[in-house]
């Protein structure tokens, strides 16, 4: 094209609009839409409400990792949502926000207005990118602060009991419980960033706003699955699972950085596709909305390519095993029994006893020798033994374990009445859940040290 | 310093892959003229608009807006306001909200109009805290204008801002637009509706496949040699129809109509044999009630163009 020379008429020259402005206006329709105002409203009062429930009824959430703690300390309500929020609220909502962002203008025929307000798609992107992850931020944050401050108020600041049995302070556990938040952000931001891609690449398709919610499912079934552990590792929701490593003592902070790590690499990876793809989008056709082979080969690929890299990279460090052998559980299951009879010794008066004194220890075997000592699978069998001063018989105990590909375990006990005979257990304020009845645990999937 | 024009447009060439949208298209619009688009679906009318709104760059050809030669997308005027198919507006924001929203994304609160001012000037005070969910096409279409004129437009870009409009926001918008132009804001703006563009455009470009095929003032279409068909409503019918047969240059058409039990004549002349024709009816004493074009001298030769189309 030829430039030509003229006087011009006494007109503004083309301005950009700045991100701050772009961004307030993207925030300004976000939150314009009832389906986010409802969101808000949802995220700052259902957990208040469900922890509220939850403390006056008899039953508890056992299934999920804490649900069993919750009438004991007001830690346990957070942690169960976050469990909850990792499976399915953080998903749907990085989809509704994230996931429809872009999409939205596709669908309401917005594009060519927008663009010519504010004369660059980057600061489009930018603009669009921060406001959902604002909205997102404020979501996460109602979750966080509902589920805690109806904890505290509802049951009480209170000890928590660690995935090793280990008793956590009100203040320990009120450190962990924010560290576990503030990791699940990682996964958090992979997911919205696959819902910028899927809402620049798919337009107007559901597709666009499903595809944070999708992934996160097939995520989820594939960790149910007998896959490796580097695979598992390097998938980018690990971390809505690896928080548990927090409420160990020590700490399994492997796996934890690993997922956080893998999950902020596809949170770039994915936020770069989506600003490659859309900053090349042709607006002068309204109906065409930018989907087509190109987002899948541009889109897809690139982060398939980035899973296989990632899972060689961490195959090094965590072996290609399912991470879960006899050694491990052996050890998981001793220790925590041992936290666990220290925590029932004090609830029911007797004379304290240390670790060192009880000696537990733990022989486990798998599917009753038939198969090999390793794996998930709900036929480990653990004989525990554990030492009394002043007693010359060891006393001992059978727990039945049900070990998930996570490392995640129930264990359900048969000893004796005076230990794990009973369901609850008397104490001097009345009876309270016998804590060596049955416990959940967490076995870490990296190799041991 | 001679004013330029609001547009100036040589050899405007855009393809869209294969397909040539615009094939060579030259076009001037002055400050403060109000200049309509018109041709058949597919024509290149979007194209055109989009690319003076800097949607899109042209593939060939140089393009001057408002004086300041446009090399790149997005780099048009502040100056320029508009929009193509259809106004940009959000459904779940008020009017206000809208138009809100739209100028604290410019800032600069100088360079933009009162917004109670603009939303009063299209007529829509009424619904101003009403969500646009609710609005019909022609409030939208309103709504659309009011946005483009927080800008305070030196080029006004409007596609077909007619549409779905009644009579009231016809008026609100055309009074508008006038306003405007008298001010000194070119206005460029498509229709399909042949009338809109005749009773508000001093010019015109009729674009076909690309291609203009007419540019320049609408009475220009009109010229002293075509032959227009006329409806002429007279006192006397039968006397109007013998002087009609009598003057040279006139042919009655067979299609007879009636309009409130009283023949029409439907003729077809060129201009100056109409001038004959009507000063014999006066001679007569005959009395002209009704003398006006079956189409509008626009319409005949937007359709002229839409049956050359067909044909080739």
């Amino acid at each position: 094209m030829t430039a030509t020379a003229a006087t011009t008429i006494d007109a503004p020259v083309a301005r950009k609009v700045s991100v701050a402005r772009g961004y307030r206006f993207e925030l300004v329709k976000l939150l314009s839409q009832w389906r986010v105002r409802v969101l808000i409203i949802a995220c700052w009062l259902a957990p208040a409400a469900f922890v509220a429930i939850i403390s006056q009824q008899a039953s508890l959430p056992v299934d999920t990792l804490f649900g069993r703690m919750m009438h004991a300390t007001g830690w346990a309500g957070p942690l169960v949502l976050l469990g909850f929020s990792g499976s399915w609220a953080l998903p749907l909502l990085t989809s509704l926000i994230a996931g429809d962002v872009f999409a939205s203008e596709d669908r309401l025929g917005t594009w060519r207005h927008l663009l010519v307000a504010v004369r660059s798609p980057r600061r489009i992107f930018v603009s669009k990118a921060l406001s959902s992850l604002t909205v997102i931020l404020v979501l996460v944050i109602g979750l966080v602060v509902s589920s805690t401050v109806s904890g505290l108020l509802v049951i009480g600041n209170r000890e928590l009991i660690g995935l090793d049995g280990h008793l956590l302070s009100p203040g320990h556990a009120a450190g962990a419980v924010f560290l576990a938040w503030l990791c699940a952000l990682a996964p958090t931001l992979a997911l919205a960033a696959i819902g910028l891609l899927g809402s620049v690449a798919l337009g107007r398709s559901p597709m666009g706003l499903l595809l944070p919610a999708v992934v996160a499912l097939a995520m989820q079934i594939v960790q149910q699955l007998p896959v490796p552990v580097a695979f598992r590792l390097a998938l980018p929701g690990y971390a809505f699972i690896s928080w548990n490593g927090l409420f160990t003592s020590p700490a399994q902070r492997g796996p934890l950085l690993i997922g956080v790590a893998v999950s902020l690499v596809w949170a770039i990876a994915a936020t770069g596709l989506a600003y490659f793809l859309f900053v090349r989008r042709d607006f002068t056709n309204p109906t065409h909305d930018g989907s087509g082979r190109r987002a899948l080969t541009a889109g897809l690929l690139p982060l398939v390519g980035l899973l296989v890299v990632s899972t060689a990279v961490i195959a090094p460090v965590s072996g290609f095993g399912s991470g879960i052998d006899q050694d491990k559980v052996q050890k998981a299951v001793a220790v925590e029994f041992a936290h666990l009879y220290r925590l029932q010794t004090k609830q029911l008066n007797r004379a304290d006893v240390t670790e060192e004194q009880l000696q537990s220890a733990a022989e486990c075997t798998k599917g009753g020798d038939q198969v090999a000592a390793r794996g998930p699978g709900n036929d480990w069998r653990c004989v525990v033994s554990w030492h009394i001063p002043g007693v010359a018989v060891a006393g001992s105990a059978i727990y039945q374990l049900d070990i998930n590909p996570l490392g995640r375990y129930v264990s359900d006990g048969d000893g004796p009445k005076e230990v794990n005979g009973f369901f609850l257990v008397r104490t001097p304020s009345g009876d309270e859940p016998n804590p060596l009845w049955q416990f959940d645990g967490n076995i870490e999937l990296l190799p041991a040290k | 310093m001679d004013t330029p024009p609001a547009v100036r447009a040589r050899g405007i060439t855009k393809y869209f892959g294969e397909v040539v949208a615009l094939d060579g298209v030259d076009l001037d619009v002055a400050p403060g003229q109000i200049h309509g688009i018109v041709g058949p679906n597919g024509a290149g009318k979007t194209t055109l608009l989009g690319l003076l709104l800097g949607l899109a760059v042209a593939d060939r050809g140089t393009l001057e807006i408002l004086g300041t030669p446009v090399g790149r997308a997005l780099a048009v005027s502040d100056g320029v306001a508009g929009f193509v198919d259809g106004p940009g507006l959000y459904p779940s924001m008020t009017a206000k909200q809208n138009l809100t929203a739209l100028a604290a994304l410019r800032g600069d609160p100088t360079q933009t109009m009162n917004i109670d001012e603009a939303i009063a000037q299209v007529g829509l005070t009424d619904v101003a805290d009403d969500r646009v969910r609710g609005f019909s096409l022609g409030m939208r279409q309103r709504l659309g204008l009011a946005a483009a004129l927080l800008t305070k437009p030196k080029l006004l870009i409007l596609d077909e801002p007619s549409n779905g409009l009644d009579p009231a926001g016809k008026k609100h918008v055309y009074g508008v637009l006038t306003r405007l132009a008298a001010d000194g804001t070119a206005v460029m703006l498509s229709s399909h509706r042949m009338d809109d563009v005749e009773q508000l455009c001093s010019e015109v470009t009729i674009l076909s496949t690309g291609r203009v095929a007419f540019s320049g003032p609408i009475s220009k279409l009109a010229s002293e040699d075509s032959e227009l068909d006329y409806r002429v409503l007279t006192s006397k019918p039968a006397a109007a129809r013998r002087i009609a047969r009598q003057t040279h240059g006139i042919r009655l058409r067979d299609d007879e109509t009636v309009k409130d039990g009283v023949e029409l004549l439907i003729i077809s002349a060129p201009i100056p044999s109409l001038d004959e024709f009507v000063k014999q009816l006066v001679d007569d004493g005959i009395a002209v009630r009704e003398l006006a074009p079956v189409v509008s001298p626009l319409e005949a030769a937007f359709l002229a163009l839409t049956e050359q189309q067909e044909t080739n």
